[in-house]
């Protein structure tokens, strides 16, 4: 029990895991969240959004009577004035749940005290941080795994076809391309709870960060380009290195990786997500849908990008936080 | 048994530039009660979390329970109750879940955690509602729940900042109750508080900090010595002419110090317990003693003396 003690300082490594604990952490987070007041409303905004946009879509498909081969797929896509479709719904309704399970998780526990009280205990601050992340990426799973289960469920009974294994494998994809949107999103809202002592600051930056992705980035990557490359002599070179720069400026925003992301997955006669030159087309067959795993490959560089994006920030977030003094 | 369960050398903390802790040099016993005194802002709650290993020392050396709390937090904190200042719990919880989460935290389960948290909060006094959600308590029942909370892990040490703050005279008195009977357990326990006189009920050693040093340290007792230079005052009050009263107080030996506060009341100040000699002295003057009673050195008498003498000093 006792150390030598002149060299109790030089010794290597820190004891045990720091990963200790952390199911208990993951547990009680998950409990808080699954049963807030606040997930209850997301979780109605949620369904309500979901049973909408997937009835008008069965009412436009029944009224086509073309052959289409991924009929299942339509279901997410297909919008009816004046309704969208439902992926153009999660674009924005994914990053609204993770703010709201991400916005006030570290500060919250400032706010009521508990952090010095929990960080006594024989846990490191990894297990806490990662527990708190961890539930909020399986909450939302569990939310998002719902919804698309019901929309599954919803279709087998009202269109009365079975999805083709490939349809349900697309359909999963577009599954999981959501967790991982929601986990940049939750990423962004639990560095804001570490950056603002108020939790109705940190909620309002991560909105803010949102809708300036979502509203204003667009128009600005189209300025920037124009102003870094502006077209002088009107040649094709000009007009497409700029239009590749606008286009490259937008992937920035997670919005734009995953609406482009989407793409490829639910309509598989996409074939290119850039700029496409009629010599380019040579030998192809218009109209074709492309196999799952070449509609893979077209989405690799946003899926990457999505995940790099959520480890880069969650990095972030764990270094804020191991240097913030327990001290209020 | 004079094992050491807190001992520290040289231990500093800055932050950013400030000086929190200078120096400290801190040696608590085994099944002892020490508090730590002073005024906020003096090194108190940065001492406390550098003993849990919460905070990292910017230089020196630490001990709990023979452990280094930087290197071997997990270990200490298994071992280390603490009760922050402003304890904090999950409001909408109940009492049994909060606790139920911190036993689950320690590594208990199942049966184990059930009884732990049963015979903690059996402990405080908290049985009856212990399945009401924290937000219907008052502060008094957190603070007590705050101690069941710390006692889920068994430890051999606890430390509270400030556990009495707040409290209503009837609570505090049954929170230092509680304390004793931990005491009494063979848990040591280190407390920092303002409130004197609950630090002199139940604390067998006393430090007090000032600025980021500990400036004393020792039994109540010895720091009246160092502070007050006499640690023995008699009050006594008398009918009679003031002057010569005051004149045969005086001259007794062993009095160093006589003051007349108007009227019937006087003050003395002697090395030792002079209450015969001074109750013949005022017969002697021709007096009627109406009352006399010895003060015991309070803690109060000692912190206020003290921060008195060093505010004079830069003044001066």
């Amino acid at each position: 029990m006792s150390q030598p003690r002149e060299e109790g300082r030089r010794l290597p490594a820190r004891e045990g895991s720091p990963w200790t604990g952390l199911w208990a952490v993951v547990a009680k987070e998950m409990a808080d969240h699954l049963t807030s007041a606040r997930m209850r409303i997301l979780e109605i905004l949620i369904v309500l959004t979901a049973a909408g946009t997937v009835y008008m879509a069965i009412q436009e498909i029944r009224t086509t009577i073309a052959q289409d081969p991924f009929l299942f797929l339509r279901l997410f896509t297909t919008s009816k004035d004046p309704v969208p479709a439902f992926v153009g719904f999660l674009g924005f309704l994914i990053p609204l749940i993770a703010i709201a399970l991400g916005f006030d998780s570290i500060n919250g526990e400032f706010n009521r005290r508990t952090i010095s009280r929990v960080l006594a205990q024989p846990i490191y601050r990894d297990a806490l941080l990662m527990g708190k992340f961890l539930a909020g990426l399986f909450t939302m799973t569990l939310v998002l795994t719902a919804i698309w289960l019901l929309i599954i469920g919803l279709g087998l009974i009202t269109l009365g076809v079975p999805p083709s294994p490939e349809e349900l494998a697309r359909a999963l994809c577009l599954l999981l391309l959501s967790i991982f949107y929601g986990g940049i999103w939750l990423a962004v809202a639990m560095v804001f709870s570490v950056v603002f002592r108020q939790p109705a600051t940190a909620a309002l930056a991560a909105i803010a960060i949102w809708l300036f992705f979502l509203v204003f980035w667009d128009i600005l990557s189209s300025l920037l380009a124009s102003a870094l490359l502006p077209i002088r002599y009107g040649t094709m070179e000009e007009i497409l290195a700029q239009t590749k720069l606008a286009m490259n400026l937008a992937r920035i925003s997670p919005n734009t990786l995953f609406s482009e992301a989407i793409i490829p997955i639910l309509q598989p006669n996409v074939r290119s997500l850039g700029l496409v030159l009629t010599w380019q087309l040579q030998g192809a067959i218009l109209g074709t849908p492309l196999p799952l795993g070449e509609s893979l490959v077209l989405i690799w560089p946003h899926l990457t990008g999505l995940i790099a994006g959520t480890i880069l920030l969650f990095a972030l977030f764990y270094i804020l936080f191991q240097r913030r003094e327990i001290r209020v | 048994m004079d094992e050491l369960v807190i001992e520290t050398e040289g231990l500093t903390k800055h932050y950013n530039g400030v000086v929190a802790v200078e120096n400290l040099n801190l040696r608590v016993r085994r099944q002892e009660v020490f508090g730590l005194l002073g005024p906020n802002g003096s090194g108190k709650t940065t001492t406390i979390l550098m003993l849990l290993g919460l905070t990292e020392p910017t230089a020196g050396w630490v001990r709990v329970l023979g452990l280094d709390p930087a290197r071997q937090p997990l270990s200490v904190k298994a071992r280390v109750g603490y009760m922050p200042d402003e304890v904090g719990f999950y409001e909408e919880l109940t009492a049994r879940e909060n606790l139920a989460y911190i036993a689950r935290l320690n590594g208990l389960s199942g049966r184990v955690a059930q009884e732990r948290i049963e015979e903690a909060l059996g402990r405080v006094g908290l049985l009856d509602v212990a399945d009401r959600p924290v937000a219907t308590y008052s502060h008094g029942m957190k603070r007590r729940l705050g101690v069941a909370d710390v006692l889920i892990k068994k430890p051999q040490l606890i430390i509270m900042d400030e556990p009495t703050q707040g409290l209503d005279p009837e609570a505090a008195r049954e929170f230092l109750r509680i304390i004793r009977s931990l005491k009494e357990e063979g848990i040591t326990i280190v407390l920092s508080s303002h409130l004197l006189h609950q630090v002199q009920a139940v604390c067998d050693r006393v430090g007090l900090f000032h600025k980021g040093h500990m400036v004393l340290e020792g039994t109540v007792t010895e720091l009246a010595r160092q502070v007050l230079g006499t640690a023995y005052h008699i009050q006594l009050e008398a009918e009679g002419s003031p002057e010569s009263i005051t004149a045969a107080l005086r001259r007794l030996p062993g009095v160093t110090d006589v003051s007349w506060d108007g009227k019937y009341h006087y003050r003395v100040a002697a090395v030792e317990d002079l209450r015969t000699e001074a109750a013949g002295a005022v017969m002697s003057a021709g007096g009627r003693l109406l009352s006399l009673e010895l003060d015991r050195p309070s803690l109060d008498d000692i912190y206020a003396r003290y921060f008195e003498e060093v505010e004079h000093v830069p003044a001066a």
